[in-house]
């Protein structure tokens, strides 16, 4: 499989801030690979060096077999971008940026555009300024979608969308991994990465830690149970996987590996649940259980 | 009143968030009335001087459509009021609306009012205390002017009637801008109701004054001249502008109860659904997003032109009548008629400048609001992203000088002058352009070179604009007028043209660009 994106030691500063320290990225063509890591952990400095908007001080880069900063405009007629914070020019519709953005980049595909507007439900004849964040990044989404770009890089792109515009969007990234279009998805929720992603990249203050296919990550993610059962679980601790247990009020949390949820369960069930909630790891306790003392502060 | 609970708490803040902004309004409003003030104080100060005024001034068409009915002209008060009541009139209804508008609809827009209501704040608070504020503002701005023409020695009776007649004025137009801002559902289309309002009001006054007919009483602005300070003193047209308010006080009331926080009364206008046929490229996109702002500049450069023009035959006869002016006009050399065409070009020059200035920084602009980045990331090199706009740019300066020098031709032809000489002020008004490009280019330079500091340009503007506006009065060393380029440019038609510096600006301007563009394609874009 060849390779879309490979990124080794990029590193970026603003002044005293270090946005990029040391980054290494790996994107196989026709993948969907979810770029994980919390707020300010350099995603989206990361993204506009991708798109030669930004000069890394060190490191190299390689995309669709260019380079980001020289070949710019060359490598842009094949990728179509969707930023975090979508901004559009107050005073023209919705419509008219979605044609101008497609024309730029070589032409518009009507019956595409007109079928993506349906299914996101965007009104394109509503003037920019009135839209709301989410309908701001319906309007970019529509734009990249409709284009036959290979390589689509996706900013933190469904942050104002709702849950039911969020299943529209995974239908269409599975759609445009179905073309072998390749997909960055960059994001800080790790159920969407977990969703729609072959392989995703942690990273955090400037760094990638973590990289490769969910179930080489699986052993990151542990899942979060409270149970209350009929008789005491005093036998817990025993089964594999299970670790930080609490009794709370009669009833016991406890995290336990993914790949041993089934044991759990199976012990569980010997002692007749009464009520059980249970929730995936968020990234944030991810970060902290694996991450929390390897990795530095960034430099503020 | 359930409906104002919170009201006083909300002027408060009001006053808090135009701390700086309000301040700057009023010191500009009353600065300009009173230095205007003691201009016409110092040049009408003979029995001569002033009854040549009122006879040229106040028997010309052109003079009653801009200044007002000619009252008590052959008094220093009458000039007084005659040469300071436009710029306080549409000073005062502007920041009346502004501060009303940007308090309400704006705030609303932006989703911070539903932060407020959610707390202790009754219905009407919020449109109430933005009222009020701009209700004192007005008074503020009267008491100004008041104190303005009082200095300027206009009797007492008559100097409070006109500074009344000025905050009335105000107070109208913060209930306009209440109305207007219930009535639409974006700051930008109500603050647009709110111009299109005071046009009207000064159309209406204009044309009826003009024919001397009822259409000045159907004019706020109309009643508030009608009070005929140093002539009649009569308070009772303010009578007229207190009732509007009050109906359009009560209108707001209702309005407001009539619609849901964060819309308007006028639905927003939907647009185009697809983009016309020749949006496809970065230089369409920047006609698309300046064609409006060109238009307008032209327009008002047209009209600029067009009353500079039409006063040639008034400035003669005034300027032989009153030695003061003839000193200014000997100063900068020529004739009259010649000085007051080379000052319209002038003015035209730098309304062209002004216009390049903004457009040439909207590149800018685009990348602090990451637009840039949308067109970027679809295939537009940077060259292309930064030359393409600068067409826009170049071509609507050349439009903006042209047609205002059409407009000041059109008044030479107008007031008796040869076509011929006529087509020869149209040519002459393109003379600025070298100036203009240097200006724009040197936008473009900031935006390569130093991004961060792309607000000097504005500061080169305004020293063009003192050193030609007020250069021969200044007295300035040579370095320091030498900042304008426009300085450099021979002053037509009183000085001959030459084509040094022409060609000379025109190389400043290709270097500046040249290393704006280096800049631009070497650093990040950033927001």
């Amino acid at each position: 499989m060849t390779t879309a994106i490979s990124a080794h030691g990029l590193v970026k500063h603003f002044g005293a801030t270090v946005a990029l320290d040391g980054l290494d990225l790996e994107v196989r063509a026709g993948e969907v690979h979810g770029f994980l890591g919390p707020n300010g952990a350099g995603k989206s400095t990361t993204i506009r060096v991708l798109l030669g908007m930004l000069r890394a001080d060190a490191g190299e880069v390689r995309m669709l077999g260019g380079e980001p900063w020289h070949d710019a405009t060359a490598l842009h007629r094949r990728l179509a971008y969707v930023p975090g914070e979508v901004s559009l020019w107050p005073t023209l519709t919705g419509g008219e940026v979605i044609d101008l953005l497609s024309r730029l980049r070589g032409g518009v595909d009507r019956a595409r555009r007109d079928a993506l507007l349906e299914r996101f439900d965007l009104d394109p004849t509503k003037k920019n300024r009135s839209y709301s964040k989410g309908n701001r990044q319906k309007v970019a989404l529509v734009a990249a979608l409709a284009s036959d770009a290979e390589l689509l890089l996706l900013d933190e792109p469904t942050s104002g969308l709702d849950p039911l515009m969020e299943a529209v969007f995974q239908d269409c990234i599975r759609e445009a991994k179905a073309e072998g279009r390749t997909v960055l998805l960059s994001s800080h929720i790790l159920a969407e990465a977990e969703a729609l992603s072959d392989r995703v990249s942690i990273i955090r203050a400037g760094k990638v830690v973590q990289s490769g296919t969910l179930s080489e990550l699986r052993h990151l993610t542990r899942t979060t149970v409270m149970v209350e059962t009929e008789r005491p679980a005093d036998d817990l601790a025993s089964v594999p996987g299970v670790a930080h247990i609490d009794h709370v009020d009669g009833r016991v949390r406890f995290d336990v590996d993914t790949d041993h949820l089934d044991e759990a369960m199976d012990y569980l069930a010997t002692l007749r649940v009464r009520s059980l909630v249970s929730h995936p790891p968020t990234l944030e306790e991810l970060f902290l259980r694996h991450f929390g003392e390897v990795v530095e502060e960034p430099v503020a | 009143m359930s409906g104002l609970v919170g009201t006083l708490s909300l002027v408060r803040f009001v006053l808090r968030r135009d701390r700086i902004r309000l301040p700057v309004w009023l010191l500009a409003i009353i600065g300009i009335t009173y230095a205007s003030a003691a201009a016409v104080a110092s040049t009408y100060d003979s029995p001569a001087e002033i009854a040549s005024y009122g006879n040229n001034i106040g028997s010309s068409p052109a003079g009653i459509a801009m200044g007002g009915p000619p009252v008590a002209l052959d008094t220093q008060g009458g000039i007084l009021v005659y040469e300071t009541a436009l710029t306080a009139f549409i000073g005062v209804a502007l920041l009346a609306a502004f501060t009303v508008v940007r308090h309400t609809r704006a705030e609303e827009e932006a989703g911070r009012t539903e932060l407020l209501v959610s707390t202790v704040v009754g219905r009407h608070a919020g449109a109430a205390a933005s009222v009020l504020v701009a209700l004192a503002a007005s008074a503020v701005v009267g008491l100004g002017v008041t104190g303005s023409v009082l200095s300027a020695g206009m009797p007492d009776q008559a100097a409070w009637l006109y500074g009344a007649a000025v905050a009335a004025f105000g107070a109208v137009f913060a209930a306009v801008g209440a109305v207007a801002a219930q009535l639409m559902s974006h700051g930008r289309t109500a603050t647009g109701l709110v111009l299109a309002v005071l046009g009207g009001a000064f159309a209406l006054r204009a044309v009826g004054d003009v024919q001397e007919s009822f259409l000045s009483w159907l004019s706020p602005m109309g009643w508030s001249q009608q009070v005929r300070v140093m002539d009649d003193n009569r308070w009772w047209p303010l009578g007229l502008s207190v009732l509007l308010v009050a109906l359009l006080a009560v209108a707001t009331g209702l309005l407001a109860v009539h619609r849901d926080v964060g819309s308007g009364i006028v639905p927003a206008r939907p647009g185009p659904a697809t983009a016309a046929g020749w949006l496809a490229s970065p230089v369409a996109l920047a006609w698309r997003l300046q064609r409006g702002t060109l238009v307008g500049w032209a327009a008002g450069m047209f009209l600029l032109g067009l009353m500079f023009g039409s006063f040639s035959q008034e400035m003669e006869q005034m300027v032989a009548d009153n030695p003061t002016l003839a000193q200014y006009f000997e100063a900068t050399g020529g004739n009259i008629t010649d000085t007051l065409f080379a000052t319209s070009l002038l003015f035209n020059g730098l309304g062209a400048a002004a216009f390049a200035v903004g457009s040439a920084l909207r590149v800018r602009h685009e990348e602090s609001r990451a637009t840039l980045d949308l067109v970027m990331a679809s295939g537009v090199s940077r060259t292309r992203a930064l030359l393409e706009p600068l067409l826009v740019t170049v071509l609507g300066a050349l439009v903006v000088l042209l047609v205002g020098g059409a407009g000041t031709a059109l008044a030479f032809v107008l007031t008796g002058g040869s076509s011929g000489d006529a087509l020869a002020l149209l040519g002459y008004s393109l003379v600025y352009l070298p100036g203009v490009l240097a200006l724009a280019a040197g936008a473009v330079a900031l935006i390569g070179l130093l991004p961060r500091m792309t607000l000097v340009v504005w500061a080169w503007l305004g020293v063009t604009f003192v050193v030609g506006w007020l250069g021969g009065l200044l007295d300035l060393p040579g370095w320091a007028s030498g900042i304008s380029p426009f300085e450099h440019l021979p002053l037509v038609p009183v000085e001959d043209l030459t084509w040094l510096p022409v060609g000379s600006l025109t190389l400043l301007a290709a270097a500046l660009l040249a290393g704006g563009l280096v800049g631009f394609r070497r650093r990040d874009i950033m927001a």
